[in-house]
């Protein structure tokens, strides 16, 4: 499915092209003209300057100077870090997106059984899903302590001597992908919505059928949900791939830059050492990389998301 | 879930009762990192570093609340952040509404067309347009001011417009057309019918937005300097990094700083959820 398409099948009247009123498209543009000046001031103007600003070679104190693709070369083969940073970034976001995934599909599920108390358990597991940022960042450094952290302490109640974690650099990632886990609850919500709006004569007709519980998760319940994980698989991506706030916050990119995620490094080549040639061509290879990712995506759904049967009456 | 029978089966108790018993589990895994956090910066600095960890603290040192506050301005941080999360919250839900109502309820040519731009900046990677952003804000004198922080919010932000968008094709069109008839501006209908139809998914884009700017680390980061500029999430990190290893006051600190989130998720989490789910599911 297209994004245009997608679009289309949302708008409803969008097919009839008959009788646009001058006096309401006049009122349309005017209503839109601010998304339209903030997207060109903003978004189309800043991505043409960076990109040509990935030729330069500027500080900002002096002028601007054109060295060509000499900031792709280093960034591809001279500079060891850049594709080392996108790689543990994509090997982060791998980790992490499927689990949310399955994590948050699987409670969604155990909450999708007429069980007492729905409202207080949806509202522990989403709990966390509203925090992020700095204080999350202090509170996951101290949980992940080796000695006096919460994690190893629990651990120690299994008798399982835990890693340093954030200390060590076989550990840092999994801590990164735990921590995160922590906020399975805003997928959660989501699948749990998507449950409920699965027709119940859809099962009674399987059971009749003689599908046994795995058959009704596998041909039922995921084909129904899948444009709704395919949808947190592409929002999770691009979400995911910029971890910045956790890094910046708990490790700086270490042990060893075990944990430089790539928009750390972009931050401290554009905002620390001030080449903004180099950051600019950083941001841009990181654009390119993240779109390639969501690209591929939408290539797999035709194999395994399913949409019903487009019906315009219903439109 | 049984329509077969009155009676639960025996497999159907147990399986209950594991369900039950997997959620509670994962209720206690949930709720046990704020725990830890409140009961850490309950503890005398001595318990914190004490072998094996108390669980919870033998001795309860309130005065660690107001010794950790009292240490950095964390009153004009708080000033600071309240300034710039109402203005962000004020221009997108404005700017949001209006913009989504012309992609709804309006006819126009190149209406579709423009909308997938809206939905590609969704995708699209802050970062990329970061470094021109900063030199424009820098040519215009503005870094080291609030207004890198609020400006960007008073063009519309594409995630709400999207939301807001969603929403207001829910409404029937008679009725925009019946107020039209009876002789009311387009922009009448707008702001005296679509608006206060829309109250539960203004509600939740106005918490989006609370939400997000209050959490927000990564653009006053890069555009605020002075420390009396700076916000709670700046603060913060500030006082990571010179009393890194008191973890008491750390944890003090983090929970004052998500303790306004956590009020607002309690008294609003209706619309909160229904706003989640009305984006990723529909």
């Amino acid at each position: 499915m297209s994004l245009a398409q997608f679009v289309k099948n949302q708008s409803g009247i969008a097919s009839i092209n008959v009788g646009y009123k001058r006096g309401e498209t006049v009122l349309a543009w005017a209503m839109v003209s601010p998304w339209i000046i903030g997207f060109l001031l903003l978004t189309a103007f800043p991505m043409i300057a960076s990109l040509a600003l990935s030729f330069f070679k500027w500080d900002i104190l002096s002028p601007p100077k054109w060295i060509g693709l000499a900031n792709y070369v280093k960034l591809f083969s001279v500079d060891p870090l850049p594709m080392h940073a996108l790689k543990i970034t994509v090997i982060f976001s791998l980790a992490s997106i499927p689990l949310n995934i399955v994590f948050g599909l699987a409670i969604a599920m155990l909450l999708n059984t007429n069980i007492r108390g729905l409202a207080v358990f949806r509202t522990i597991y989403y709990l966390p899903a509203i925090l992020s940022g700095v204080a999350v960042a202090i509170l996951w450094q101290w949980i992940f302590s080796s000695d006096f952290g919460l994690l190893n302490t629990a651990l120690r109640v299994f008798g399982i001597e835990g890693p340093a974690w954030l200390g060590s650099k076989i550990w840092v990632l999994p801590a990164f992908v735990i921590m995160r886990l922590w906020s399975v609850g805003g997928g959660m919500v989501i699948y749990l919505a998507g449950l409920q709006a699965i027709p119940t004569d859809l099962y009674e007709a399987a059971e009749i059928d003689g599908a046994n519980w795995w058959q009704r998760i596998f041909r039922i319940t995921l084909p129904m949900l899948s444009p709704t994980i395919f949808f947190q698989l592409i929002t999770g991506v691009i979400f995911t791939m910029q971890i910045f706030t956790e890094t910046f916050i708990m490790t700086d990119g270490g042990p060893a830059n075990a944990s430089l995620f790539y928009l750390l490094y972009l931050y401290r080549q554009a905002f620390q050492n001030f080449k903004m040639g180099y950051a600019s061509a950083l941001a841009w290879v990181f654009f390119v990389a993240i779109l390639l990712l969501t690209l591929i995506l939408f290539a797999t759904a035709k194999f395994w998301v399913y949409y019903e049967a487009e019906s315009d009456e219903d439109n | 879930m049984s329509s077969k029978g009155v009676s639960l089966s025996a497999r159907q108790i147990i399986s209950k009762i594991i369900v039950y018993l997997l959620l509670g589990a994962g209720s206690i895994i949930i709720l046990l990192p704020l725990q830890w956090m409140i009961s850490t910066s309950l503890k005398p600095l001595s318990h914190v570093f004490r072998f094996p960890p108390e669980f919870w603290p033998q001795k309860i040192v309130w005065a660690n609340y107001p010794d950790a506050l009292t240490q950095l301005p964390f009153d004009l941080y708080f000033r600071n952040t309240v300034i710039i999360v109402f203005f962000c919250l004020l221009g997108e839900v404005i700017v949001s509404s209006i913009v989504a109502y012309a992609f709804s309820r309006l006819r126009w040519r190149g209406r579709n067309a423009l909308f997938i731009v809206v939905l590609a900046t969704m995708m699209l990677p802050r970062q990329v347009t970061l470094i021109p952003e900063f030199i424009i804000f820098k040519e215009l004198n503005m870094i080291d001011t609030f207004w890198p922080l609020i400006l960007p919010s008073w063009f519309g932000n594409p995630f709400y417009i999207f939301l807001l968008r969603q929403y207001f094709l829910t409404h029937s069109r008679e009725l925009d057309q019946a107020a039209v008839i009876d002789g009311c501006s387009r922009f009448g209908v707008f702001w005296r019918i679509t608006l206060p139809m829309s109250k539960p998914v203004l509600a939740a884009v106005a918490i989006f937005s609370f939400q997000f700017h209050w959490n927000d680390f990564f653009r006053p980061l890069i555009f605020l300097f002075s420390q009396e500029n700076y916000t709670l999430a700046l603060g913060l990190r500030f006082f990571q990094g010179t009393y890194g290893t008191e973890w008491n006051s750390l944890m003090a600190v983090s929970l004052v700083v998500m303790l306004p989130l956590i009020v607002v998720f309690f008294f609003t989490q209706k619309y909160f959820i229904q706003g989640v789910v009305f984006t990723g599911y529909k």
